[in-house]
């Protein structure tokens, strides 16, 4: 990204205009269809329409419950592997112009990752009860 | 085909990664978390000799292993080991005796070294990262304990957010100059005359907000009295003394370096900040009963003195930072060890009047608390004298005698409440039986930190020519 400067002081970051009108279009748009629907739709509300989710299962206690912890772990463990997926695709792509560097890279990569998954084994993280 | 960069500058960190594996594995094996503790302590201690034969810079200049931030990594291990000393005890007591523990001390130490040797932004952030996960986790390792809990959480979104900011300031010094190296950042602004843009002020300003979080500068210290009470007090020595250090290390990289032409700019943010902390840490430790929170304020109170360094912007500034550093790593570490030793089965000994009387019946433990809250206070012959006495020797050099003056006042203000510890031990007649909770490990620390107050306090020549041959070495990248 380059900023273009005119004056001493000043800078114009031309660069980045696109995405103000990009900004605005949405914002424009989010509220225009708001504001356009709230004019045209018929307004008829009765207690059926008013429930979180209409025609839908009626709520049943607080929407703030607890969770058991292990589905953190497991949302953890899948983030983490999910990341490894995510190196290893450029990864491939570009292996054949870096070669050998990259291999022992992602080698280490992995070897890193793979001390933390015998530690998750290890420590029953796997394991649902 | 891609050259492997040179591998010599990163070894330590290299090790020390293996290390920190290594325990997280043999954690599944062992039994003993006192042998995990010994590993880990031989490891620092291994990782500090390669530290000490290692200099060069690689990848591409990412990385660099100069005589700054080797001063900066003996500063981390000195403290990891320390802390490690003061833990073995302690967290058994606190019925947290996991390996993880010092798994992640020794991560959290690895991105501190990151951060001292960084020479790009990147690197540093990743240092950053590497850190503080590492410390979160630590400060909510007691994790029955609900303010532990608090002060994970705490710690962790203030954290959050103040990473949030530096990477704002980076993305936006990219955006600026087109580089994210710290050398090649200075190289673009002088060349190009951007010293007035307002944009560059609003990176430095984040700069500033994020570095000023890190080493719990007012008004950015929020989170230190809550996380510094809630965590573990081992982690509260180590917290205080490395990840500061750290971040002290990466400003004077990043202000002295890549901001160089403007240093009238970001000393004129700099010195307000400074003079805040002081007060802030200086004042409100006065008011408080429990003595982690006290030390907390009392560390916001030294970051002050320490940011007087980087204030100066010269070499001798640097070098009287670093020695600061190193000696409040003696002194607080030392301070946090006599906590510990008050903490046993079913009592707290976190109270100030937990030490009524102290001198009575443990009259060494008096002596050695005695010795660090005069050196915290900065009265000789000990080391926190020799610190304070080079930071502003260095800020009137540099020309800010009236700042100097101000620190010396608010310093005379903090003699209140070290003083009254130390009045506390000797002057009062014991209200309880305190039993000490003592091991040779923690004996072991307290003698290396008394000795460390104590000799660099008669003999400071020497400390000081480490610093500045560790400067003249070069911190330039």
């Amino acid at each position: 990204m380059r900023i273009i400067t005119g004056m001493p002081g000043q800078y114009i970051p031309s660069d980045y205009l696109p995405i103000l009108i990009f900004m605005m279009i949405a914002t424009a748009f989010g509220l225009g269809t708001l504001v356009v629907c709230s004019i045209f739709r018929p307004r008829r509300t009765y207690a059926e329409k008013l429930t979180p989710y209409e025609s839908g299962n009626p709520p049943i206690g607080e929407p703030r419950m607890r969770f058991s912890v292990k589905f953190y772990i497991i949302a953890m463990l899948f983030v983490v592997f999910d990341v490894e997926v995510v190196f290893l695709y450029p990864w491939a792509v570009v292996f054949d112009k870096i070669g050998l560097f990259a291999y022992v890279e992602m080698m280490l990569f992995i070897f890193i990752l793979l001390v933390g998954y015998i530690y998750a084994w290890k420590k029953d993280a796997f394991t649902w009860d | 085909m891609v050259e492997f960069p040179p591998l010599g500058p990163v070894m330590p960190e290299i090790l020390m990664t293996g290390f920190a594996l290594l325990i997280l594995v043999l954690d599944l094996v062992i039994k003993r978390k006192e042998t995990l503790a010994f590993l880990s302590v031989a490891a620092a201690a291994v990782v500090m000799y390669a530290v000490l034969g290692t200099s060069g810079v690689t990848f591409s200049g990412m990385f660099a292993a100069d005589g700054y931030s080797m001063f900066f990594k003996l500063i981390f291990l000195l403290s990891l080991i320390l802390s490690i000393l003061i833990s073995v005890k302690y967290i058994a007591i606190e019925r947290v005796n996991y390996g993880e523990y010092y798994s992640l001390m020794l991560f959290s130490t690895l991105g501190m070294m990151i951060m001292a040797s960084a020479g790009d932004l990147i690197v540093l952030y990743l240092g950053i990262e590497l850190m503080a996960l590492s410390t979160y986790v630590l400060a909510g390792f007691i994790r029955h304990a609900v303010k532990s809990n608090e002060a994970a959480v705490k710690y962790f979104l203030l954290g959050a957010f103040a990473s949030a900011l530096l990477l704002y300031g980076i993305s936006l010094l990219y955006g600026l100059t087109g580089t994210t190296d710290i050398k090649g950042v200075a190289a673009y602004i002088s060349d190009n005359g951007l010293a007035g843009n307002p944009a560059l002020m609003l990176s430095v300003i984040l700069f500033v907000v994020a570095f000023g979080f890190k080493i719990a500068a007012a008004p950015f210290h929020m989170w230190a009295p809550d996380v510094y009470e809630g965590a573990p007090t081992s982690i509260t020595a180590f917290m205080s003394v490395g990840p500061k250090a750290a971040g002290f290390a990466a400003m004077g990289r990043v202000f002295l370096i890549a901001f160089a032409s403007l240093q009238v700019q970001w000393a004129a943010i700099l010195i307000p900040l400074a003079i805040v902390t002081m007060a802030v840490g200086n004042i409100i430790a006065i008011s408080q009963t429990n003595i982690k929170r006290m030390l907390a304020y009392s560390s916001i109170a030294h970051a002050g003195y320490a940011l007087m360094g980087v204030i100066a912007g010269t070499p001798e500034g640097l070098a009287g930072m670093m020695s600061y550093l190193l000696i409040y790593a003696f002194m607080n570490i030392g301070a946090f060890a006599i906590i510990i030793m008050l903490r046993s089965e079913g009592f707290s000994g976190e109270n100030i009047s937990d030490y009524e009387g102290l001198s009575k019946k443990h009259p060494v433990s008096a002596a050695l608390m005695l010795i660090f809250m005069f050196s915290l206070t900065g009265i000789p012959p000990t080391a926190g004298f020799i610190g304070k006495f080079y930071v502003f020797m260095a800020a009137v050099n540099a020309g800010y005698t009236w700042l100097v003056v101000v620190a010396v006042i608010f310093s005379a203000i903090s003699a209140f409440f070290y003083m009254r510890i130390v009045m506390y031990m000797y002057m009062k007649e014991p209200r309880r039986e305190v039993e000490l909770t003592t091991s040779p490990a923690l004996g072991l620390a307290l003698a290396i930190s008394a000795l460390g107050v104590l000799v660099i306090g008669v003999f400071p020549g020497r400390l000081l020519d480490l610093a500045r041959i560790a400067i003249t070495l070069g911190w330039g990248l």
